[in-house]
């Protein structure tokens, strides 16, 4: 579950919290480019360290630790590997390259996870609404994502009260080989599953008896405007991503190896 | 025997649940814990079968530490039915949802089939045993979500908001339904918003407030105080309001159920016709 409380908004205020959405997402997107376009380590680390700002700014350090460490399991999965593999590979030795490459892959990993928690922790799902409506793109669509984002921890509350509903009738989800432990998870799918549609179903007679797609022209309580903060923003997101791009194309970029040799 | 010594919960969203909860049930009681919303009542019955550990202090069980066994052996023990029948319904037929537990447990074939019936016939589902329990009404799921526990036959008994959604006859079943079992010397715990069905029952009553068990006594004492109650957002029963509000004609202040309310009431009309 600690993976989805890095996804849970707070309503709080901050800088960061304040910015256009859409802007916030395209900075998003503009780290995810930087973050595969590179392979070594170096960069990977800076792109890293850039988001630490953000996260401190926006004051969400312990949700974003949480997530972190949600991610962490998947991280030691790609660490290892990617260093078997290329342990294996080249021929049942351990390199400084190698390690460095590995260690890589997985910095690559957790800069698309940092990223990401960073926006969804400063964004609302309203406002993420509503910075879909107003890119035009059709509210019946927009209303689906928002209730699906809206849904998920509820979701992931109620898979936990059912997980306990169950072990209070004696259900041991760690007893068995490993068929028998797939099996011993379908009394929690099944109420889950269930009540998901049921909710679905009292979910659309509440929305069509407060006049759902009454009129054609819906209008907004709020309407998202461009702030300074959000210029700003376009200028770092330009500006990494055209450095990053200039980068890959232009120079070599040396491993950490190779960096402190130099340096000493 | 459920030993709660000075047990402080906060879950991992950093909510603290519980502050410094201390007390004893022992074998045969019949316990109410009322309270708001929030108070932390199904926080504190999560203890009582191990699924909650205590972050601090500690709950033992006829003298075990919930800490130390699993919670498929504290569930042979503790019986705990949820709020929501539609968190743990999920076989086919209202006859499997029952044998689920009792196959977890370990029982034999024989034994299943016998409790099956047994346990269908104390809460009148026994024309259900081939129904999914999906079709069934909400009063009807929540009714076999407990008798789906009671199958395995705990010692200890812990109903959470078990009068939901029941109309008043069942409500009524329900009650005798409980006073048979602590006839039976069974520990019977409910938590509850209903004050009516407490009064009914005249439990020992814990009253929560903000994670802390602020009151403690019977449900005579405790539903006739005014001021306690309303610490913890409780209303007296209807009876008691009535009697508190006639004190000034001489009544006693501290009646809250029906015979002895009617008693009382018949005395001063007989002598008020004299």
């Amino acid at each position: 579950m600690s993976v989805f409380e890095g996804l849970r908004f707070r309503r709080v205020y901050s800088p960061i919290h304040n910015l256009d959405p859409r802007i916030k997402f395209v900075y998003v997107c503009a780290i995810f480019v930087a973050a595969i376009i590179f392979w070594e380590l170096l960069p990977l680390m800076i792109l890293f360290l850039i988001q630490i700002p953000f996260v401190l700014l926006a004051g969400v350090k312990r949700e974003w630790l949480r997530s972190m460490r949600g991610a962490a399991f998947l991280a030691t999965v790609i660490f290892l590997t990617n260093f078997i593999s290329s342990f294996i590979g080249a021929g049942y030795i351990v390199t400084t390259k190698n390690v460095e490459n590995a260690v890589a892959m997985t910095l690559r990993f957790i800069v698309l996870v940092e990223s990401f928690s960073v926006f969804f922790l400063t964004t609302s799902p309203d406002h993420l609404g509503l910075a879909l409506e107003q890119t035009h793109i059709p509210y019946e669509f927009c209303f689906a994502f928002t209730t699906a984002v809206r849904f998920v921890p509820v979701l992931a509350e109620e898979a936990q009260t059912i997980m306990d509903a169950q072990k209070a009738r004696g259900l041991e989800l760690e007893r068995g080989n490993f068929l028998k432990r797939i099996r011993n998870y379908i009394p929690i799918l099944i109420p889950l599953i269930v009540g998901s549609i049921r909710r679905s179903l009292e979910l659309a007679e509440a929305m069509e008896s407060r006049a759902w797609g009454a009129t054609k022209n819906r209008t907004n309580l709020y309407v998202l405007k461009m702030h300074r903060g959000d210029f700003v923003l376009i200028v770092i997101t330009v500006g990494i991503l055209a450095t990053a791009i200039y980068i890959r194309l232009f120079f070599g970029i040396p491993s950490l190896n190779e960096l402190l040799g130099s340096l000493f | 025997m459920i030993e709660v010594q000075d047990v402080y919960f906060t879950y991992p969203n950093g909510v603290d649940a519980l502050k410094g909860v201390s007390l004893t049930i022992k074998n045969g009681e019949f316990v109410a814990i009322m309270g708001e919303n929030g108070a932390g009542k199904t926080t504190l019955v999560k203890h009582f079968n191990g699924l909650l550990k205590p972050t601090n202090g500690s709950v033992l069980v006829d003298g075990v530490d919930t800490r130390k066994v699993s919670v498929a052996t504290l569930a042979r023990k503790v019986g705990l039915v949820f709020q929501n029948p539609d968190h743990q319904l999920f076989s086919e037929t209202v006859e499997e949802e029952i044998a689920f537990a009792l196959k977890n447990f370990g029982f034999k074939e024989k034994v299943i089939k016998k409790r099956i019936t047994w346990a269908l016939n104390l809460l009148g589902l026994a024309q259900y045993r081939k129904t999914s329990p999906f079709m069934l009404s909400g009063g009807e799921r929540k009714r076999v979500a407990l008798v789906s526990v009671l199958a395995w036959n705990p010692k200890i008994l812990i109903l959470d908001e078990p009068t939901i959604g029941q109309d008043y006859q069942q409500k009524e079943n329900l009650r005798q339904f409980i006073m048979q079992m602590k006839a039976q010397k069974r520990t019977i715990i409910i938590v509850t918003h209903d004050v009516e069905f407490v009064a009914e029952c005249n439990p020992r009553v814990l009253l929560m407030r903000e994670g802390r068990i602020v009151t403690d006594g019977d449900a005579q004492t405790v539903l006739t105080n005014p001021e306690i109650l309303t610490h913890a957002s409780v209303v007296p029963p209807q009876i008691a309001q009535i009697f508190i509000r006639l004190s000034d004609l001489g009544l006693p202040k501290n009646v809250i159920d029906v015979y002895e309310a009617r008693e009382i009431l018949l005395n001063i009309l007989k002598e008020h016709a004299k």
